[in-house]
């Protein structure tokens, strides 16, 4: 227990020190939602009143793409290229401690992004008017999903690899996710593949969930479910502690 | 119980066999040194013990347990220091020893290590910005901060600076005074005869010599009893008259007595000499240095 608190406090205190790691996941979805509220530029989907209305659980969507994707999963690969998770192996953490230490950290900064962004769209003029119960069920399944990725990913590149692929994808399932635009407006071919993609998923869940209401529709939790399930297992089965 | 008992270790990487028949021990209050030329197997035998190598076959015991099935329950009680990582590059050693304090129920004062391991100037900078010999203190003062019975350091005074080196013996000394049973790796032969009380040599992955320091030295050792002579020297009655073998190695003035250096027999060869009137000069006894006794057993090794 007391190995595992020391590890919490480090991993928030790592994830929160770092620049590049903010900018993907706080300054940029603070960017998107305060510039796409003002700026009208980007189409709407129908029936919105509102910009912020879609617009702030969309970069909440973001927000926790790039916390387990992008943030995490570096930090991850840079732990595992310097080998500090082989180290931690001979520690009284160990490797599941490692695990809980670093699920409590991504936990911690998705709840200050949230509240961030909850409370900038509240300024923006924004009337939350969701359930809460299917949002907070969405958080928990697209952490997973994402964690997942950012799992594999790091578990099987190399550090440089790894920050290049994951912000690549972070900008790929940025436009392919109905993040800041809905992917109605994309040619079909893009929109058949976003619809499968766990990104879309997630800000359609945010978005039925904390926005107009309306039913969420199971092909999202469907989507975002088959990803929770098979992210974190292909991590499990590929992960090398080792560089 | 020995603290470590390894007996007939094998390790395999693919059908590469890194380690093949190590067998040794070692005890509390004992510095293990395992010395071998880079690629001997010194790192596979060490990780092995550490719980990070599995063993194709023989057996690996550390404080009576499997390091592989083990790793985190030994990890309470042993202290590792890895070649070259283990830490964040983003942490300070402030950092990086206030975490690993936090991971023991009744650490070291980080403070102290600081201290004793000269950390201080730098205890603020983060660790990629380090020099080799800092990151080196930094990563033996974690291996120790959780007070284990056993510590494993690979190559612990590699890219070290004199200075910084002394703090490291000084350090892994204290350790054996305390009680704290020692493996450590090295490719450097002055390291393992200040340090060693055991010495275990390896060369392509076996074992060419195994046991305590003084034992080694004494079972390789080779004296010798050397001069030089412009006159020459009738070798026949020279070895009829004393006994023993004069070589000649070297075709020139240098005589070699190989196998001996009492006081007897440099007083008959003197008397000898003196008799047949010849004049000699730099006169010396010499036995091996453990240089020698290494450098002939990992030739030998390697010519096989």
């Amino acid at each position: 227990m007391k190995a595992y608190v020391a590890q919490a406090k480090s991993e928030i205190r790592l994830s929160l020190t770092q620049g590049e790691s903010l900018l993907v996941t706080i300054l940029i979805p603070v960017m998107l939602l305060l510039g796409f509220s003002e700026v009208k530029v980007l189409p709407l989907p129908q029936g919105v009143h509102s910009r912020p209305e879609f617009l702030v659980p969309g970069t909440m969507a973001l927000a926790v793409m790039a916390t387990g994707m992008v943030s995490q999963g570096i930090a991850t690969a840079v732990d595992r290229t310097y080998g500090v998770l082989k180290r931690l192996g001979v520690t009284p953490l160990g490797k599941t401690g490692f695990l809980y230490a670093k699920t409590t950290a991504i936990l911690v900064v998705e709840i200050i992004q949230l509240a961030i962004l909850f409370f900038l769209g509240l300024l923006l003029g924004w009337h939350p008017n969701g359930n809460y119960l299917a949002f907070v069920l969405g958080v928990i399944l697209a952490t997973v999903a994402f964690s997942g990725i950012g799992l594999f990913l790091a578990g099987t590149l190399r550090s440089e690899a790894m920050i290049g692929i994951s912000n690549a994808f972070y900008l790929i399932l940025l436009f392919l996710g109905g993040m800041i635009f809905p992917v109605s407006s994309l040619p079909t071919v893009l929109a058949d593949i976003a619809n499968i993609l766990p990104a879309q998923a997630t800000s359609q869940i945010f978005y039925h969930a904390l926005g107009v209401g309306g039913r969420i529709t199971t092909s999202a939790w469907v989507v975002l479910i088959v990803w929770a399930i098979l992210a974190p297992a292909m991590a499990a089965k590929f992960f090398k502690w080792e560089s | 119980m020995a603290v470590i008992e390894v007996s007939d270790l094998y390790v395999k990487y693919g059908s590469k066999e890194a380690v093949s028949g190590l067998s040794f021990e070692a005890e509390y209050g004992q510095i293990l040194v395992v010395l071998g030329p880079n690629g001997a197997g010194k790192s596979t035998t060490i990780e092995s013990l550490e719980g990070f190598r599995k063993p194709s076959s023989g057996t690996v015991k550390v404080l009576g347990l499997d390091p592989q099935k083990h790793q985190r329950e030994l990890g309470k009680k042993i202290g590792v220091m890895l070649q070259g990582g283990g830490v964040n590059p983003r942490m300070t050693p402030a950092q990086a020893l206030a975490l690993f304090a936090g991971y023991y129920d009744n650490p070291l004062d980080p403070k102290e290590l600081e201290q004793s391991l000269e950390l201080n100037h730098v205890r603020r900078t983060p660790f990629r910005r380090l020099s080799g010999g800092e990151k080196q203190r930094l990563l033996l003062a974690l291996s120790v901060v959780g007070r284990p019975e056993v510590v494993f350091l690979d190559e612990p005074t590699s890219g070290v600076d004199p200075a910084g080196r002394v703090a490291i013996r000084e350090l892994i000394a204290k350790l054996r005074a305390d009680g704290v049973a020692v493996i450590l790796t090295t490719h450097e032969l002055g390291e393992a005869e200040k340090l060693g009380d055991r010495l275990l040599i390896i060369s392509h992955g076996r074992s060419i010599s195994y046991g305590d320091l003084s034992q080694i030295k004494a079972q390789h050792s080779q004296t010798q009893i050397s001069f030089r002579s412009s006159s020459p020297i009738d070798q026949d009655d020279f070895e009829t008259n004393l006994r023993v073998p004069l070589e000649r190695p070297f075709g020139n003035d240098i005589y070699i007595i190989r196998g001996e250096n009492s006081p007897e027999l440099v007083a008959l060869v003197t008397r000898y000499l003196a008799d047949k009137k010849v004049n000699f000069h730099d006169l010396s006894t010499s036995s091996t240095s453990l240089e020698d006794i290494y450098l002939s057993l990992t030739k030998q090794e390697g010519s096989k």
